[in-house]
């Protein structure tokens, strides 16, 4: 039972995550491709869990969390950017 | 197979298709939506419940096959922490951008919004 | 006089606590040897962070925290399915995407930062901006055809709550 729901899980994650980068190509602001690098980011850290669910395996758990990390980090960087004109005045 | 690990695998599973339903509905708003501040809603709520829904996952399995863990939890928290910090972000990104023709309601006071007031 | 060393020594008892228990969860075991180094750690970093801390969060009823936690979660699991329906079976052309004004009674920034976190999460708003000087946060509804109901209901479901524990 559990492996037909990851089977799933894995395709509509990795559906969503396709969702996402169309979105990152079609802009059409800055903002919005800020924002689809996010979605991407947690989709990312989504499909990693599922990965190590279904191989059965913890060592994925330390990739997730750095995903997590600097996926916050990058997006807060690029925002400031975009207002400011520098991310560490 | 007895009845309460029977149990488990139902939550396993019903957390994983509600936690990959949502993840990927975040994503469709993401494309669907047509305005940039409507595109924030989809991706900030739905996306962290989702990945929230499948940390769960990973957690109960793991209490089901033997010895638990519960570091995902550290996870879960830290989206959840940083969602909103992110979004707020965002949402001044689009403020910044609208400077000039922007329609928001003017605040109580006569300073202005703060994204605006910013040299 | 003990007192003032103490408050050198363990200037955020709240912050220590947190890190002894984020670092048994990182380790992902629990025996003495991981509890002491947390407890280490939980001092250290306190110790060498302090000049950017400089007060304490004033909370005067910490327990109230814990109830108005479970209100939030439960908001975040309805507020998701609401969006989420939203999303996939209205047309844009029919939302209501509003922007709120909310004028704020909170003053301390932890506090006004936990709203603005809760705003975030929870049914179709997103917080966006907070006015200069800091007396009313802007706030952003995908589907609100009536923003003053939106206004009051996060007033009196979040905003009262907070005020409670924070002052």
């Amino acid at each position: 039972m559990i492996d037909t729901a990851l089977s799933i899980a894995i395709g509509a994650v990795g559906l969503a995550q396709l969702l996402a980068m169309v979105r990152l190509i079609l802009g059409p602001h800055t903002g919005d491709r800020i924002l689809a690098l996010d979605t991407m980011v947690i989709n990312a850290i989504g499909l990693i869990i599922l990965l190590g669910l279904r191989w059965g395996t913890h060592i994925y758990f330390e990739s997730a969390m750095i995903f997590a990390m600097l996926g916050f980090v990058s997006t807060v960087a690029l925002a400031r950017f975009v207002l400011r004109g520098d991310i560490i005045e | 197979m007895t009845g309460g690990m029977m149990l488990l695998d139902l939550l396993v599973t019903l957390l994983l298709i509600a936690g990959a339903g949502f993840m990927l509905v975040g994503s469709y708003g993401l494309l669907k939506l047509d305005q940039p501040m409507k595109r924030l809603h989809a991706p900030t709520k739905a996306s962290t419940l989702g990945v929230g829904s499948l940390l769960m996952a990973s957690m109960v399995d793991t209490f089901a096959t033997g010895d638990g863990s519960l570091h995902e939890l550290l996870v879960l928290a830290f989206l959840f922490v940083t969602a909103p910090i992110t979004g707020n972000f965002i949402a001044k990104v689009h403020l910044h951008r609208q400077r000039d023709d922007n329609d928001l309601p003017p605040p109580p006071a006569e300073e202005g919004w703060a994204t605006h007031s910013e040299k | 006089m003990s007192q003032r060393l103490a408050r050198k020594l363990l200037p955020h008892p709240m912050l220590s606590t947190m890190l002894v228990v984020v670092w048994c969860l990182l380790i992902n075991h629990l025996s003495l040897g991981t509890v002491v180094f947390g407890a280490i750690l939980g001092l250290l970093i306190p110790i060498s962070t302090a000049a950017y801390w400089p007060d304490r969060p004033k909370i005067t009823r910490p327990w109230r925290l814990v109830s108005y936690m479970g209100i939030v979660i439960w908001d975040i699991v309805v507020a998701n399915v609401q969006v989420a329906m939203i999303v996939l079976f209205k047309r844009n052309a029919d939302m209501a995407p509003n922007w709120v004004v909310i004028p704020l009674e909170l003053r301390t920034p932890e506090a006004i930062t936990m709203l603005a976190g809760t705003i975030t999460l929870t049914p179709g708003t997103v917080s966006a901006d907070l006015s200069a000087d800091g007396a009313a946060l802007l706030v952003h509804a995908l589907d609100a055809p009536d923003p003053d109901a939106v206004r009051d209901e996060i007033k009196t479901r979040y905003e009262r709550r907070l005020k409670e524990i924070f002052e």
